[in-house]
């Protein structure tokens, strides 16, 4: 696996070093030699090809991003062989001292998992904490289920079978789905639990997002859980959801910012979920950045370094941000921002800090 | 030094290649493998438990070798009628006529199309087709595996039995023909005999093929990680298990995919072994 990752990085390298060679940008002013790699997660994907390429204009700075999924990102960190890392979920305590080396996590922009349905002639469906639960724990099998009539006055539903349909693969979209409903339940927790894939008690699997609300399109009477920034491109109905104040929120750019309004620790690895904001949807989350505190390892230059970590704090600045609705993903609360500027300024290389 | 030389030399390491492509191959799934043969032992073969839950983790290959064999089994049972005719329809009835050429290209022509566009039309065309027949609720599982991979074989299937059944000697048919036999006597008594083994071997490969294909499989078994509880039920293959859960896995969990596919490993070289031995037991 390691070889593979090494292997595929290796390429990548050796594509932008072909780019290097142009050293003019669009608006012709002094170009950056430095190359920079990373490798992860692929929920920011569509946020980091942009924001990159925008970034390669601005300051001739060749960025590389591997959308191989968060493990292969955190994995790719470890072995040393990107720049930086990128991770929907963060690494927990024991997970940070396995690590060859002090890490640090900052938050790039806000994400959600919507519930999308398939019920031809509905339009609404409000989902209340102990709906998700019988349905995606299999002991609300029929859509006519009074639990579900009665929390939709109004609606007829039909008499079809629930077909929920989860990820095969495992995601970051379910770990912030589980996280969320282990939130909202002990029975949850005890049984299913929290994490990026789990032995789900009923329904079948489908790969990625793009697989998932694919066969949700496909079935009728389906209900499964698709990242926000895929729904949202595809415009895919997706259902209402009751935060612990006991709203129900859609899902939307404005109401996964929401989420983000309460206290966040100063190292930035929390779950927003199950935010109590009567504005906010309920499973929404952070996704991050990780990199080295001690910048010079393995033969890196101090202009390397300080290339990682200047583009890193362009990332979070204000012009990167709000490209990031563009996409469809939220941009970082003013509070985040600021604790990740802090962050930033505490990596060091050989000891002296890079960034003023 | 001369070319006899220089031939050899290139000869031997290529061959010398191969075995180092195949013997490391081995070496780096059987050196993955450890840590869970480790942790569960045998047990990991019929354990149906597949829990990666963090803290509760615990890995079984059952629901994977059992989707794998059955989907593969009913694929190759309802491809056989189907490639035994092609095969005497192109290599005995209508031998080197236009239509034997233009069927034998479209039969090639299955074999070249790529796995996810089998995937995709069983998406999009069959599970449709099989609900509205009635068959199945949701028409993802077992039943609608088997029989996309069934078409996915034919070819396989069609064309060794095709080539051995025209290369059944003249001289023996037309013994037979001239002796009184109707051409049914002659197919069923002289053809299929002389070319079983031919025909047996076509069998033998497309089952192969059946076990290892994933993609197609993958977008149609329903990726449940449970032994099927029925025919039209949901499950997973071992192929497709890998497939989905390689990217994110570690620890444990890498370890258990890489075991699965030493196992995959193993069932296709039994298959392999054990149709030699029929095939040389009937030659």
């Amino acid at each position: 696996m390691r070889t593979i990752i090494t292997f595929v990085l290796a390429l990548a390298l050796l594509n932008s070093c072909q780019n290097t060679g142009k050293k003019k940008t669009e608006d012709g002013k002094e170009k950056s030699s430095v190359a920079l790699t990373a490798a992860g997660a692929t929920f920011p994907m569509p946020f980091y090809n942009m924001v990159f390429k925008n970034y390669t204009n601005e300051t001739g700075v060749q960025l590389t991003y591997g959308g191989i999924g968060s493990g292969g990102g955190i994995r790719s960190l470890t072995d040393k062989v990107v720049d930086f890392g990128a991770t929907d979920a963060y690494l927990e305590d024991d997970k940070l001292a396995e690590m060859p080396a002090e890490i640090l996590h900052i938050p790039t922009c806000l994400g959600a998992v919507v519930i999308a349905y398939n019920l031809p002639g509905i339009d609404e469906l409000k989902l209340s904490n102990d709906l998700l639960l019988g349905i995606f724990m299999g002991e609300i099998t029929k859509w006519n289920d009074a639990a579900i009539q009665s929390n939709n006055p109004g609606v007829s539903f039909p008499d079809l079978a629930i077909t929920f349909i989860h990820r095969s693969d495992g995601s970051g979209t379910t770990h912030i789905f589980s996280d969320y409903m282990s939130k909202i339940s002990e029975k949850w927790a005890a049984q299913i639990g929290t994490g990026k894939s789990l032995n789900w008690p009923v329904g079948m699997g489908a790969k990625g997002n793009p697989g998932v609300a694919g066969t949700i399109q496909q079935t009728t009477g389906s209900i499964g859980y698709i990242g926000s920034e895929y729904a949202f491109a595809q415009k895919i109905q997706t259902a209402k959801i009751q935060n612990s104040s006991g709203a129900y929120v859609l899902p939307s750019i404005e109401s996964v910012s929401a989420a983000a309004q309460g206290e966040i620790p100063a190292d930035t690895r929390v779950m927003l979920t199950n935010s109590s904001d009567p504005a906010a949807y309920p499973i929404s989350g952070f996704t991050w950045i990780i990199f080295y505190k001690e910048q010079a390892y393995n033969d890196r230059s101090l202009e390397q370094a300080e290339g990682t970590l200047k583009f890193l704090d362009w990332l979070i600045s204000e012009k990167a941000q709000t490209e990031a609705s563009k996409v469809n993903y939220s941009p970082l609360p003013a509070k985040a921002v600021s604790l990740s500027k802090e962050i930033l300024r505490t990596a060091t290389y050989n000891g002296k800090p890079v960034l003023k | 030094m001369n070319s006899d030389k220089i031939t050899r030399i290139v000869l031997y390491s290529f061959s010398f290649l191969i075995i180092l492509v195949a013997g490391g191959m081995v070496f780096s799934l059987v050196g993955g493998a450890i840590p869970a043969i480790k942790t569960f032992g045998l047990q990991f073969i019929w354990s149906n438990v597949w829990d990666p839950t963090e803290g509760s983790e615990n890995y079984g290959a059952l629901p994977f070798i059992a989707g794998t064999l059955i989907t593969s089994f009913v694929a190759l049972i309802l491809c056989l009628p189907l490639s035994l005719a092609t095969s005497l329809f192109l290599g005995e009835y209508f031998r080197n006529t236009r239509i034997a050429r233009i069927i034998g290209l479209m039969v090639d022509l299955l074999a070249g199309i790529p796995s996810i566009v089998y995937g995709l039309w069983g998406f999009y065309v069959l599970r449709p087709f099989l609900i509205d027949m009635g068959f199945e609720n949701q028409g993802f599982g077992v039943f609608t595996s088997s029989l996309i991979l069934a078409i996915m074989i034919i070819p396989y299937a069609t064309s060794l039995g095709n080539e051995i059944i025209s290369m059944v000697p003249n001289d023996l048919k037309e013994a037979a023909y001239s002796m009184g036999a109707t051409r049914m006597e002659v197919i069923s008594t002289v053809i299929l005999p002389t070319a079983r083994s031919g025909i047996f071997a076509g069998y033998i490969l497309a089952f192969g093929r059946a076990l290892g294909e994933t993609m197609a499989v993958t977008m149609l078994i329903g990726n449940s990680n449970r032994v099927p509880d029925s025919f039209f039920g949901t499950g997973n293959t071992m192929a497709s298990v890998i497939a989905n859960q390689f990217g994110e896995a570690d620890g444990l969990k890498l370890s258990s995919l890489i075991v699965i596919g030493l196992l995959l490993f193993l069932i296709t070289g039994i298959v392999n072994g054990i149709g030699k031995l029929i095939i040389k037991k009937m030659g």
